[in-house]
Parts: structure tokens; C-alpha cells; sequence
């Protein structure tokens, strides 16, 4: 087989079931394509032996039972892998060696995927575009110098560019869904609590969450049946039942109700993208769904609300990296001075940003002004989603207020590059499941997403509709292989 | 809102990331134009709003007072950029 | 408050200045394992070797609370009479220090598991009431070593993360003496509650100590300093006399009083500012992400009100009511847990009186002397209980009962058996003891004149000579009526 790579992670299971490849050539065939693909910079960290020699054990004594039966995988390096470096895509955690394996992570293990390598990442994941990784930019296969998006940029590109057949992102307030709409691909964000926190680096708590980045809705159904499982190491994680989704996949989605936003037409939004979403209505109901106008009246307080939100919890789970530890440490003449100095050298600009962000409204005599405020905020964004989930099932809204931009576009500009998760942020703010599909391209070939929002814990829901449109849309990703030489 | 360069270097001082002068008139720009964007939440009134205390739907679960782990210190002391034998080692601190 | 006390004041030329003190007394939990982490809490381990990833703040670990550590809260709460709140919430208190591993101290803040409560202390002028103003629930931080490398400091996590209750007073007191009784009567609790040791040399009970002076009759209360982390009552007896005379004197000299942390110098038993702490002094507090609020159900408050034993003060009460003990006695003996179930042992099967007066004497004493807790009594309370029978039925008198004492402590030995043995037995029988009171009156011509002739108080001679040659061990009652019936 020679298109291996371009296989989805459905066809690759099937064929290594059917024992028409085995894993150690799937494993070879994504690591060769990546040796051929480092221009797109998408690994920090390459775990190619260990992989190969896991594939062959897997070969010697397969287990067709498992879900993954040797079938390599990269992971966003937020990730803590045992034994393998892991970065958040920071100089502070550069030489860090996790003891411990994250539980998302496991469980992928468990069900027989091999770990091909650590992907880049925004640092920490605060970014959009991955241009503020200490590894340096992303660039996405679908254009030269164009951002793969972020925070997640090397899932995204590494996911388009066929470096890997599935992978997994974090999602805090876009980072999933932003660069699979950048790259043609597919991304959902879970419901908060579904998939465990325990050792995944931490940005924002009441925010992060884990979830699959594919080539299609099917393959990202099974990998979120994987992935997410009750964790009692992690005290926000949920008890809930948990379907195997891929299994009850159906693209029957014959009278669903799903919502249009009204407050989502925002000013200067491009006609691409007014375009984009007035077809996704149009499919819907050849789906079979039924369209009603629905109104989230604090639709516009999102962003500035999780501005505050984000860096506030991120400015206290970033103290820890202090020099004393792990990570990298700058020499000081004192306690204080060696604090001020590692972490004035170990963290990158946009990180530093948010961290004083985040500690200036913390700080006494703002604290009410803004942190409290945002809380009120965040709870009439969320009755605002409960308001329209008494009336409908899903809600459909474009996933980004752009296409991809280029490398280099928004750096200076911190608020325009955070106007980019104008869509995404409501979402994670009432920790509401959603998934991002391709839905065509604009007028420079660059790849648009439509978002569907589902209800909390109602990912099955959300994935069906996501199927019934996929099928209907019928994408198709125009990547021309100009990295490889 | 005006963020000026005291308040910059104070909030460096709490966050303890040391800025220079350079650094943090650069800084005070971005801070002033984020705050500006974020000042829309004072048009929204929320005097009779809860704030929201968590967002996960679900009750706070105990765990049972058991020792489940055993001494890990090699590991704990593997990844310290300053360690001897027994302890992470960091410069004096004087009180 | 009671108005006849003692005051502490202090005085300068005409101006008589009153000293106000409040405690933030932080006390271990006892529980098997840490508040957010299943590391062991074992006091004393090698540096290090208690550590968990969460502990030592590993990216990625997460707290999950231990259960027990909340009853232990709940039911601290309701030993000080307190409001079990129903929902708590966890913040994070944010400042970096080299041995809190996670740049902060998860704790409560304005939400705490426990609110108003109070305290009763007996003191010489009366009872005195003082205010609990708060009990929350927080982790423990690692420790900095100073001493042990002239270049660096060095960290130990084992701590880290271990809980603590921090129990906060209103500022209701006055003296030295009610700091004294206060730490002694929180600690008493907790130990009859099981949910803190109260041992300070371990540190297990520490406590900041906030201090402000007013002038005497004055309504408006001074600037207070807080006095961080004192682990005696000794020493927070220091520090308050250093630092209300510090304040005293700067308002003297017409300066002002910084609101400030200081550090109590062991060595110079003086109180200095914590410069290190000043410029990092806004924490910052929000509820802790990775938590939840805290709700407690009504069964569960239930439960463990249902657990609670009879508390010092009950006891107390009890102790005087039922077995006729003077209030004094009462508290000494209710004072400590374990002493009060000594007590209650031994006077199962003897003289209440007689046992009460023995205990806070003689088994005080020896206790005191040999620097142990009653727990680790040479003597039980079962052979104590023996030897008070041994007195009441005349088998020995007090006096030899005393030395039976002393040979029991070297070995709790039975002391009926040490009678035995020894012969120390009374000589109670009459014919024996005539016997040796006519030796004596033979062997004293002279004194037996003298008393005949109108000097009566050579009786007590006489039966000082027969106890003498009994070795002690004539009954004294009977020496007495056999003598006066011979001597008139
Ligand atoms: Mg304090
Ligand atoms: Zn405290």
C-alpha cells in the first residue's frame, strides 16, 4: 500500500485488522513522511524508535481487541508522557521529563496507539497561531508562511499534512476547533469534565479540555470515545455515562432542532464567512434538521470576560515553574532575584503577557472590578446557552471570523489575534461540547469551518449532526505537497 | 484605564518576572490596549448576578484517607535543575 | 469579659496601656494521608520521602480532597461550639516561596468550613469567654532549611500539603495568662476530639500571634503586628511581652505602628520585620480551579455530632457534680483527656478523695519530674487505684504508703505484693502494739514524769518513739488510744 498516510484512522484500523498492513509499516510510513516534512516544524519531539520497536511488538503478538491496534500517534506536547520530554512548548519546561503519563494519553495506550512524537504548541497554549512556541512557528500545509492556527498548530498541520492519522488537542478557547477550521480538518472540544485533566499541562483549569483532532467526524467519535473517561484524580472530572460513539454514529438527523445565533453576525464579518455559515443552514435542513433564530444576548462579553478568566487562573498555575523543581532555571544572587530572572528568560512574551494580565486583576482593589465581574458575566453567558437549549438541540455558527492569516500578521497586534477566538470562547466559557468541521474554502483556497455547540454532556448529539453534514458537504482538503522536495 | 509603568513594575514584582524599562513601556501599551477591550464588561449591569463558582456539573468528591504513595524521591528530585541527595537546593534565603 | 481580673497593662510615666492579642492558631490535622494528596503525614520522615507529585506540584497534578480531613474540620468546629457552614469554598492564596512548590497555598478565605465559635477558660478571676472568629481548612507548606549549607538553603516537601486547621480568635485577649490557658484549652479540645496531637515540639500546633496596645479604657483599638509562627506557648509569651512594650514604646516616643509580619528570634527574645515577605504582600485570592465549593449535607454534619465525646467542659461539670471535685480540681484533672480517664479508672474501685489527692500530688509530681505524659505513668491506674485501697483499710498508713509509691514507680509493681514482700504491713494488732508501747514507757522514766505531771505534749514524743521502733509501721490510730489509756 502505497497512500497510507492518507488513509483515515477507520481505513488504517480496518487494514490492520484485516491484516492487509501491519503497524510497523503504518509506523514507518508516517515516520518517513515526517522525515520529508520537517520544513513544517510540527514535532518538538520525535519518538520515531520507540515507536517502531512498539510496532513491531505489536505485530509479534497483536491484539485485534484493541481500538488502536498499533496505530501511531502524535500528541500535543501539553501532554506529560513518561519517559518523554515534555515542553508545552516553553524554554521553562525545556529538559522536563514527565515520571508520570497524563490520563488521556493512557488511556490511548491502553487501547493499543503508539506514541510517533510530541507536537508543537503555542506556549502553554496561549496563542492562535502557534507563533509563540519556543520551538518556533507551525506552517501550515495549505500554504506557505501561513499559521497551521492555535494553540494546537501542530496537531492541525501535522493532522493535514498526514504526519499522523488522528491526534489529540487541548481546547481553553479555541485551540481544538481554530486550527482544524485553518487546516480543513476536524476538531471537537468535549464537554468540560469528560475527558480527564490529570497531567496535561495546565493554562486555564475551568477551561482546558482534551479532545480529538482527525480527518473526519468518525475517526474523531472514536478517539473521544477513548479518550474521555471519569478520572478520580481529577475533582472536576464527571461521572457520566459515556457512549461508544463511534459505534452509535448515525447521520439520521431528521427533525433536530438546531439554532442560529443571531449575535454571532458580528461587525465586518467577512461575506466568506456570512456565506460559509448561510450554507451550513442550507445543509442542515437537507439533513432533515429544523433551523430556528435563537438569541445569546451576551454573546459580545464573551471575549473580554474570558480575558480575564484565562489569565487569571493561568498567572496562578504557571507559578510553579520557579527554577526550583524542574524546567529551566537562571542563576539569581538570591531566592527572589533567581525567580525574577528564570522566569523572566523562561517564559516567552505572549505568556509573560497574560500572566501580568491575569495578576493585575487578581490584584487587591481590582479583584471584585474584574474577576468577580467576569464570573457574573460567565454565568449570564451560560444561562444564555441554557435559555436556547430549552428551545433547540445544537447550534450552528461559523468557527472562526476568518481564514487562516499569515505568519507574522497579528503578532504586534495581542487584540486583533485574540479576536480570532471571537466564536470559539462562548463555548468553553460554559463548558459546552463543540466541534469544528471543514466546510469549504475562500476565495484564496484557505479552508472555513463550521462550528455545531451541543449540550453539555451530548456528544453523541453533536457528533451526529457533525456526520450527517460532513456527508452532505463533502470536503475535500486541496493540499499540493509544496513542503516536500 | 491607564496602566502606567509603576503599575507594570509592581505587578512584575508580584508575578516575579523581572522587567526592564524597555520591556515594560512595551508592556504597559499592551496591558492598556487588552484593558481597553475588556472595560465593555462595565457596560453590562450584574448587581443581582451570582458569580459563577464552578463550572463542572457536579459535587466535589472525597477521597478516602488512605496512604497510597510510597517514597518517589529519586523522581521528585530527578528534573530539579539544583538538588543534592535529599533536597532541592535553591540560593540562601535571608529573612 | 470578667471585670476583677488581673490586668496586664503596661505602664509608662502617667499613661497605663492596655495589651490586645488575637491567635491564629494552626493546628495539624491527624489523617493518615495529605489534604489534596496520598502522601503520609508521619512527622520525622527522611527529607523528601514523603512527597507525591501533587506535593511537589508536578505540570499536570491535580488536588482531590481527603474526606477524613474535612470531618476532622467539622468536628474541630462543633468541639468549639461553632457554625458548620454547609458550603465552603477553596481558594488559592498566591505568593512564591521556596518550599510551596505550587506558587501557592491552597486555603479558605472568605468562605470558610467553619465560622463563630467560642471558648470557655477557667481562670484564677473567673471564666472568661473568647471568640472563635473562623476555622478553615488549608495545606501545609514544605520546609526551608537555613542551617545545614553556608551557600544555599535547602527544601524538604514532606510537609507539603499536609492539612492544617487554621483556628482563628476575635482579639478577646488580655494577658499572658489567657494565652496561656486559651492555647492549653484549644489544644485539650482537639485532643479529646482525636483531631490534632497538640504537640508543639513537632510543630503539630503553631500559632500567629497578632498584638496591638491601647490606651488603658480606651475604645478604639491599636495597630496590630502579627507575630508569624510561634511553636510555644513560652515563646508567644515572649513575643507578646517584646512586642507590646515595642509598640508601647514607639507610640511614647509619638511614632507610629506599622501594620506589619514580623519574626519572633528565638535567641534574642525579640520580635524583628520580615523583610522578605513586605513587597509580595497581596495574595491574590481566588477559588481554587481545580476544586469545587464544598457542600456539606445535613446527615453528614449529623454523623459526626453523633461521634462526639464528652468535651473537657462537660466533664468538667460532671466531674463536679457527681464525685464532689472543688471546680480546681475538676479542671486540672479534665484538663487532659488522657488524666481524666486515669482519673475515672482508679476511682472505679476507690476513695474518690482519697484518689483525687493522690493524683494531682503525688502522681503529678512524679509525672513532672520524670518529664512524662500520664499515658506513659510508671504507676496504672490500676495500682493506684490498689494502693488507695491499701491506705483506706488501714493495711498501711499514709506515710508508708508513700514509700510504696516511690518503689511502684520504679517498676509499677503491684503494691500489695511491694507490702508483702517488704513487711510494710500496719501493725494494727494490740497486743503487739502494747507491747511496744511499754518498751517505750519503760525505756523513758523521766518523760513519762514530766507528762503525769501536766506536760501534755510530750504525747506526740511518745508516739513518735513507738512509731519509731515499728519502723513506721504501727497503726497510728490504735497507738494513740492504747497509749492515752496507758499513759492516764
Ligand atoms: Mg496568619
Ligand atoms: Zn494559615
Amino acid at each position: 500500500m502505497d497512500n497510507i498516510t492518507s488513509l483515515s484512522l477507520t481505513e488504517l484500523i480496518n487494514n490492520i485488522k484485516n491484516k492487509k498492513i501491519s503497524s510497523e509499516e503504518v509506523t514507518r510510513s508516517f515516520i518517513e513522511r515526517a522525515e520529508k516534512s520537517k520544513t513544517l516544524n510540527c514535532y518538538i519531539t520525535e519518538n520515531f524508535e520507540s515507536a517502531l520497536k512498539k510496532a513491531k511488538e505489536f505485530d509479534n503478538r497483536a491484539n485485534f481487541k484493541c481500538k488502536l491496534p498499533g496505530i501511531p500517534i502524535a500528541i500535543k506536547d501539553l501532554f506529560c508522557t513518561n519517559g518523554i520530554k515534555t515542553t508545552a512548548g516553553s524554554k521553562i519546561l525545556n529538559n522536563f521529563f514527565p515520571t508520570y503519563e497524563s490520563t488521556v494519553t493512557q488511556n490511548i495506550w491502553n487501547e493499543g496507539g503508539i506514541l510517533l512524537g510530541k507536537l508543537n504548541c503555542d506556549e502553554f497554549a496561549m496563542g492562535s497561531s502557534n507563533e509563540t512556541s519556543f520551538f518556533g512557528n507551525v506552517q501550515s500545509p495549505i500554504d506557505k508562511n501561513l499559521v497551521p492556527g492555535g494553540s494546537s498548530g501542530g496537531s492541525a498541520s501535522a493532522i493535514a499534512s498526514n504526519l499522523t492519522p488522528i491526534t489529540i488537542g487541548t481546547d481553553t478557547g479555541g485551540s481544538i476547533r481554530q486550527p482544524a477550521s485553518f487546516t480543513g480538518t476536524v476538531g471537537l472540544k468535549p464537554t468540560y469534565g469528560s475527558c480527564s485533566r490529570y497531567g496535561i499541562v495546565a493554562f486555564a483549569s475551568s477551561l482546558d479540555q482534551a479532545g480529538p483532532m482527525g480527518k473526519n467526524v468518525k475517526d474523531c467519535a472514536l478517539l473521544q470515545e477513548i479518550i474521555s473517561s471519569y478520572d478520580s484524580k481529577d475533582s472536576t472530572s464527571i461521572d457520566f455515562k459515556r457512549n461508544n460513539y463511534s459505534e452509535l454514529l448515525t447521520n439520521n438527523i431528521k427533525g433536530k432542532k438546531i439554532g442560529i445565533p443571531k449575535e454571532y453576525r458580528v461587525d465586518g464579518m467577512p461575506k466568506e464567512i456570512e456565506n460559509l455559515w448561510l450554507k451550513g443552514i442550507d445543509i442542515a435542513k437537507e439533513c432533515g434538521a429544523k433551523i430556528i433564530d435563537i438569541s445569546l444576548p451576551h454573546t459580545q462579553y464573551a471575549l473580554p470576560t474570558y480575558y480575564i478568566v484565562a489569565p487569571a487562573e493561568a498567572s496562578s498555575n504557571l507559578a510553579r515553574y520557579d527554577g526550583v523543581k524542574y524546567g529551566f532555571r537562571s542563576a539569581g544572587e538570591n531566592l527572589i532575584d533567581m525567580y525574577e530572572k528564570t522566569r523572566s528568560e523562561g517564559f516567552g512574551n505572549e505568556v509573560k503577557r497574560r500572566i501580568m494580565i491575569g495578576t493585575y486583576v487578581l490584584s487587591s482593589g481590582y479583584y471584585d472590578a474584574y474577576y468577580i465581574k467576569a464570573q457574573k458575566v460567565r454565568k449570564l453567558i451560560k444561562n444564555d446557552f441554557d435559555e436556547a437549549y430549552k428551545e433547540v438541540d445544537a447550534i450552528l455558527t461559523p468557527s472562526t471570523p476568518s481564514s487562516a492569516f499569515k505568519i507574522g500578521e497579528k503578532t504586534n497586534d495581542p487584540v486583533s489575534m485574540y479576536l480570532n477566538d471571537i466564536f470559539t470562547v462562548p463555548v468553553n466559557l460554559a463548558g459546552l461540547p463543540a466541534i469544528s468541521i471543514p466546510a469549504g474554502l475562500d476565495n484564496k483556497g484557505y479552508p472555513l469551518g463550521l462550528q455545531i455547540i451541543g449540550k453539555a454532556f451530548g456528544e453523541q448529539n453533536l457528533l451526529n449532526i457533525a456526520f450527517a453534514m460532513e456527508e452532505k458537504i463533502n470536503f475535500k482538503n486541496t493540499i499540493k505537497e509544496w513542503w516536500i522536495k | 484605564m491607564t496602566i502606567d509603568l509603576k503599575t507594570v513594575k509592581h505587578i512584575s514584582k508580584l508575578a516575579r518576572i523581572s522587567v526592564n524599562d524597555e520591556k515594560a513601556k512595551k508592556l504597559a501599551g499592551d496591558l492598556n490596549s487588552i484593558f481597553d477591550f475588556i472595560e465593555k464588561l462595565n457596560k453590562l449591569n450584574t448587581d443581582q448576578v451570582e458569580p459563577l463558582s464552578s463550572i463542572a456539573e457536579t459535587t466535589l468528591k472525597l477521597r478516602i484517607d488512605e496512604i497510597k504513595s510510597k517514597n518517589i524521591r529519586d523522581q521528585i528530585l530527578k528534573n530539579s535543575p539544583s538538588k543534592n541527595k535529599d533536597f532541592f537546593v535553591v540560593p540562601k534565603v535571608v529573612e | 469579659m470578667n471585670k476583677n481580673k488581673d490586668q496586664y497593662l503596661i505602664t509608662r510615666g502617667k499613661n497605663t496601656y492596655e495589651v490586645v492579642i488575637g491567635l491564629e492558631v494552626h493546628a495539624q490535622v491527624l489523617s493518615n494521608s495529605k489534604l489534596f494528596s496520598s502522601s503520609p503525614t508521619k512527622f520525622g520522615a527522611e527529607p523528601n520521602t514523603q512527597v507525591s507529585l501533587v506535593d511537589a506540584a508536578f505540570p499536570g497534578m491535580l488536588p482531590v480532597i481527603n474526606e477524613y480531613c474535612i470531618k476532622q474540620a467539622v468536628k474541630t468546629g462543633i468541639g468549639l461550639k461553632a457554625k458548620i457552614n454547609h458550603r465552603s469554598i477553596f481558594d488559592r492564596k498566591n505568593y512564591f516561596y521556596a518550599d510551596l512548590p505550587q506558587g501557592y497555598q491552597i486555603s479558605q478565605y472568605k468562605h470558610p468550613i467553619v465560622g463563630e465559635g467560642k471558648v470557655v477558660l477557667d481562670m484564677p478571676y473567673g471564666q472568661i469567654e473568647v471568640g472563635i472568629e473562623r476555622l478553615h481548612l488549608e495545606q501545609d507548606a514544605g520546609k526551608s532549611i537555613h542551617d545545614m549549607d553556608p551557600e544555599n538553603t535547602l527544601v524538604d516537601l514532606n510537609r507539603s500539603g499536609v492539612a492544617l486547621m487554621e483556628i482563628v480568635s476575635k482579639p478577646d485577649l488580655r494577658s499572658l495568662d489567657e494565652v496561656n490557658a486559651y492555647v492549653k484549652k484549644l489544644r485539650s479540645i482537639m485532643r479529646y476530639l482525636n483531631t490534632c496531637d497538640g504537640n508543639m515540639q513537632e510543630g503539630s500546633l503553631r500559632a500567629d500571634v497578632n498584638v496591638s496596645v491601647k490606651k488603658k479604657d480606651s475604645k478604639k483599638l491599636g495597630t496590630r503586628c502579627e507575630i508569624k509562627n510561634v511553636n510555644s506557648i513560652k515563646f508567644m509569651q515572649l513575643a507578646i511581652d517584646y512586642e507590646a512594650n515595642r509598640q508601647v514604646d514607639l507610640i511614647e516616643e509619638g511614632k507610629s505602628i506599622d501594620q506589619e509580619t514580623r519574626l519572633f528570634d528565638t535567641k534574642k527574645n525579640m520580635t524583628r520585620s520580615m523583610r522578605s515577605k513586605e513587597d509580595a504582600h497581596d495574595y491574590r485570592y481566588f477559588p481554587d480551579p481545580d476544586l469545587l465549593p464544598l457542600d456539606l449535607q445535613d446527615d453528614f454534619i449529623a454523623k459526626i455530632k453523633a461521634e462526639i465525646p464528652e468535651l473537657p467542659d462537660e466533664k468538667k461539670k460532671r466531674f463536679i457534680d457527681k464525685f464532689n471535685l472543688s471546680p480546681y480540681e475538676a479542671n486540672i484533672i479534665v484538663s487532659d483527656k488522657e488524666t481524666s480517664e486515669y482519673f475515672e479508672q482508679v476511682i472505679k474501685n476507690s476513695d474518690i478523695k482519697l484518689a483525687t489527692n493522690w493524683i494531682t500530688g503525688e502522681l503529678f509530681a512524679l509525672l513532672n519530674e520524670k518529664d512524662l505524659e500520664i499515658n506513659k505513668s510508671p504507676i496504672s491506674a490500676e495500682n493506684l487505684s490498689k494502693l488507695m485501697n491499701l491506705i483506706k483499710d488501714g493495711t498501711i498508713s499514709g506515710k508508708i504508703a508513700k514509700s510504696v509509691f516511690e518503689l511502684m514507680a520504679d517498676g509499677n509493681k503491684d503494691p500489695v505484693t511491694i507490702v508483702n514482700e517488704k513487711g510494710l504491713k500496719q501493725q494494727s494488732d494490740p497486743k503487739e502494739l502494747e507491747k511496744l508501747i511499754d518498751k517505750v514507757i519503760n525505756d523513758n522514766p523521766d518523760k513519762v514524769k514530766e507528762y503525769k505531771s501536766g506536760k501534755e505534749k510530750l504525747f506526740g514524743f511518745f508516739v513518735g518513739q513507738v512509731m519509731k521502733v515499728s519502723g513506721g509501721k504501727a497503726n497510728p490510730q490504735l497507738v494513740n488510744e492504747i497509749l492515752k489509756k496507758k499513759l492516764n
